[in-house]
């Protein structure tokens, strides 16, 4: 056995691999060898460390030290400077995140970081600190021995009642009781049965089941293996989008790493409990993540959704019984069994126990995954460890939810954030992405853009959804473009309710809610489009104009010549100006002037 | 996989190998590896120490570096913290002493006095 004096973890999330972490392991490699250190430190691949905006992410052992955005040419410097003469590369360091105030500041230590200290780590507990395509470093980490006491020391019955103690929720958007849906299950008269796991991950933005799949996919085959002894099944599917190769190939490994270990297979632990897994790809079909439509894919038809009852817990693949739950869902189980119910309630609040991991993106400083306990308020969330918004801007509202969800306005920073208080808000948790908005952003334009994904997606089995949300969108695009009609906005009020009421599935159901939450906190917004045919934030290119100011233009003429549809005309000594039929907004003149004489008009 | 312990065999086997991973509390040996103390021979002492905790099996012991600790004339030095954060200053470090201090002092507890700061400037 070979032991190391130090472990230098490079990322090996999707969001690294593409700003190239593998070219910075060779490099490593080679950079280790010429300084002969490659038996005494040791180059690791883990899992999405959630600082994906900062990557490529590098942390280096014993110290703790992570070096963020660090480039192929600085793994000399690591090497040379920290690996071999123990000197911290400050310059490479991430900054304790908005109040760093000078370099010194900057933490050494990633558990020192604002962004770190104030999470707290469940689901993404192995995330970034083990390899996630060696099983034995996801048992150094008490692997397993969650699925080992389930099958050795607790019945069917006992982890169900855990389960349900603990009062975990789906965390893949509805929020359902997991141990309610297992028991259902359950009771189902013994025979097949079917244990299935939703990483279908539609939400755009969203990335957190993807993080867990390619960080630590073992406490997803072992929490599916928990579940399969709980209702009585011994087959389970991972439904996962094929857009996710790394996630699908490291799952992969890990299901032939399981296999050669006995922990999936025949007689588990000894005991006469079997369970086999398979991995089926998904098209990226948003709808597809509804359940009983990616029941249907997994069967191999076309993602459609049908209706509930029969629900799947009663009649799902292959009309048997079946539970689907969410990745981070499955990745809380093997915590609580080993932690017990009592220790995974004393975190969160009263209905919604645990913790939630968000998917951080829009207008905010530290984009990346952040897993708070449940009742965090968003104010937390942005300003503490999302580093507040860039360039000093203020927050106008956050969406969480997606496409099924709606936004919550500055006015509610300091609610605490769980499933019931965002329903309240009209939002929903949904499966965890929440974008930030600044006060540049147009909320008419935000739910126009959320609609267009529902139209893209919609399967169009049903009318309400089909035709419904393609009328709704027309509403939008007309207000958008300034030839918005009074009585407009009570038009989406009246599809929208019907559509809520009539769709079949959770889809069309739930499409108007980002329009009906923007009108809900910024009707003023909606208004000033509808009737002044102004755009207050100045988004919605067809309500603004680009204009030269008379008395500041010295008809210097290089704005005309900048121009790329000659849409500016003048002459020597008169002010230029812009034809405003020609004009297509593209910003480059007033970008060019030097005499900022060009302005835009809202 | 037949049974529990089995598991935890490979927990702790593999546990010992990635513990530095986690934030430990147990010694710590810091290796001056500044310019001067590499010239004076640091990384010989370094991989020394290295191999002989590796072959003890005593993983919650930490190697690290640091830079220049300000007595180029006494170097290489190693600085040993234990548990309670004392600190033991080694100077004129060779691998042969090394071996010894991990013997003595990390296994058994008892500082190497003769190897310390102060007896080397007497
Ligand atoms: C249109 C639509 C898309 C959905 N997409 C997902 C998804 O990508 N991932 C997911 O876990 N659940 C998704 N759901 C929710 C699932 O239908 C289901 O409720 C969930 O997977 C159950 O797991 P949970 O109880 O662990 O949350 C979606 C639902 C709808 C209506
Ligand atoms: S609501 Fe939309 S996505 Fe759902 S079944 Fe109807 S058409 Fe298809
Ligand atoms: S670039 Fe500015 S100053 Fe020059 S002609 Fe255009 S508007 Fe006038
Ligand atoms: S905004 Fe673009 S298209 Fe319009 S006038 Fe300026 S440069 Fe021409
Ligand atoms: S992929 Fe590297 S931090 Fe997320
Ligand atoms: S891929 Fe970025 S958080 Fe993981």
């Amino acid at each position: 056995m070979q032991l190391y004096r130090s472990h230098v973890l490079v990322c090996g999330g999707t969001g690294c691999t593409s700003s190239n972490s593998e070219k910075i392991i060779a490099e490593f490699d080679v950079q280790l060898a010429r300084n002969n250190l490659q038996n005494e430190v040791k180059i690791v691949k883990t899992g999405c460390f959630g600082l994906c905006a900062e990557g490529p992410i590098i942390v280096v052992y014993p110290e703790g030290a992570m070096y963020t955005m660090v480039k192929v040419e600085d793994v000399k410097e690591i090497t040379e400077e920290h690996l071999l003469k123990g000197r911290i590369v400050k310059r490479l360091l991430l900054s304790s995140g908005h109040d760093a105030k000078d370099a010194d500041e900057a933490s050494s230590s990633l558990e020192n970081s604002e962004f770190f200290k104030r999470q707290m780590r469940v689901a993404l507990r192995n995330c970034g600190i083990i390899n996630p395509e060696q099983i034995d470093e996801y048992i150094a980490y008490d692997g397993y021995k969650a699925l080992g006491k389930a099958l050795t020391e607790l019945k069917p019955a006992d982890v169900i009642e855990i389960l349900k103690k603990s009062g975990l929720r789906g965390r893949g958007g509805g929020g359902f009781p997991t141990g309610l849906k297992w028991d259902f299950a359950a009771k189902q008269p013994e025979g097949k049965k079917y244990v299935c796991c939703n990483a279908d991950e539609g939400d755009p933005g969203a990335f957190m089941d993807r993080s867990v799949l390619e960080g630590d996919p073992h406490s997803l085959i072992e929490a599916m293996a928990i579940a399969a002894y709980a209702i009585g099944s011994d087959q389970g599917y991972v439904y996962v989008r094929a857009e996710y190769p790394i996630a699908v190939k490291r799952l992969q490994i890990a299901i032939e790493q399981a296999k050669e270990y006995g922990l999936l297979g025949k007689n588990i632990f000894g005991t006469d409990f079997n369970f086999d897994l398979e991995i089926r790809l998904g098209a990226g079909a948003f709808v597809c993540g509804e359940e009983t439509a990616l029941m249907t894919s997994v069967e191999g038809h076309r993602g459609e959704p049908r209706p509930r009852p029969p629900f799947p817990a009663v009649k799902g693949l292959w009309d048997k019984p079946t539970i689907l739950n969410n990745v981070e869902t499955y990745a809380n189980v093997p915590v609580i069994i080993l932690k017990g119910a009592e220790w995974f309630t004393s975190i969160g609040t009263e209905k919604s126990k645990g913790t939630k991991v968000f998917a951080v993106g829009g207008n905010i400083n530290n984009t990346g995954l952040v897993e708070v306990p449940m009742g965090t308020t968003l104010r937390e969330v942005v300003y503490d460890i999302g580093g507040g918004i860039p360039k000093g801007k203020k927050f106008k509202a956050a969406q969480t939810g997606g496409p099924s969800g709606g936004c919550i306005p500055a006015s509610h920073l300091d609610t605490p954030i769980d499933y019931d208080s965002l329903i309240q808000l009209g939002s929903m948790m949904g499966s965890g992405g929440l974008i930030v908005m600044d006060e540049d952003s147009c909320m008419v334009d935000i739910a126009k853009f959320f609609l267009e994904f529902t139209v893209e997606e919609s399967c169009g089995k049903c009318p309400p959804c089909r035709i419904g949300t393609k009328r709704m969108l027309e509403v939008l695009e007309r207000i958008t473009e300034g030839k918005g009609e009074e009585g407009d906005i009570e038009k989406l009020e009246i599809l929208a309710k019907n559509i809520k009421a009539s769709a079949l599935c959770g889809l069309g159901q739930t499409a108007p809610n980002p329009v009906l939450s923007t009108l809900r906190y910024f009707k003023d917004e909606y208004m000033a489009h509808v009737v002044d045919k102004k755009c207050p934030a100045g988004v919605c290119k067809s309500m603004m104009k680009y204009v030269i100011d008379a008395d500041a233009c010295k008809s210097c003429g290089i704005c005309a010549k900048q121009c790329p549809v000659s849409a500016i005309s003048g002459e020597k000594k008169v002010p230029y100006v812009i034809d405003q039929d020609k004009c297509i907004k593209c910003g480059v003149c007033m970008e060019k002037c030097p005499f900022k004489a060009i302005f835009k008009n809202v | 996989m037949k049974s529990l312990a089995e598991l935890e065999e490979i927990r702790k086997k593999t546990l010992e190998q990635i513990s530095l991973r986690k934030s430990n509390d147990g010694m710590r040996v810091i290796v001056g590896m500044a310019t001067c103390g590499i010239a004076a021979g640091a990384r010989p002492v370094m991989t020394a120490f290295v191999e002989e905790l590796n072959k003890r099996n005593m993983t919650d012991v930490t190697v690290t570096m640091t830079g220049c600790i300000g007595v180029c004339r006494l170097e290489p030095i190693v600085e040993v913290i234990d548990k309670d954060g004392n600190k033991t200053t080694y100077v004129k470090m060779t691998p042969e002493k090394a071996v010894r201090i991990v013997a003595e002092h990390i296994v058994n507890g008892r500082v190497c006095a003769d190897y310390t700061i102060g007896e080397a400037d007497k």
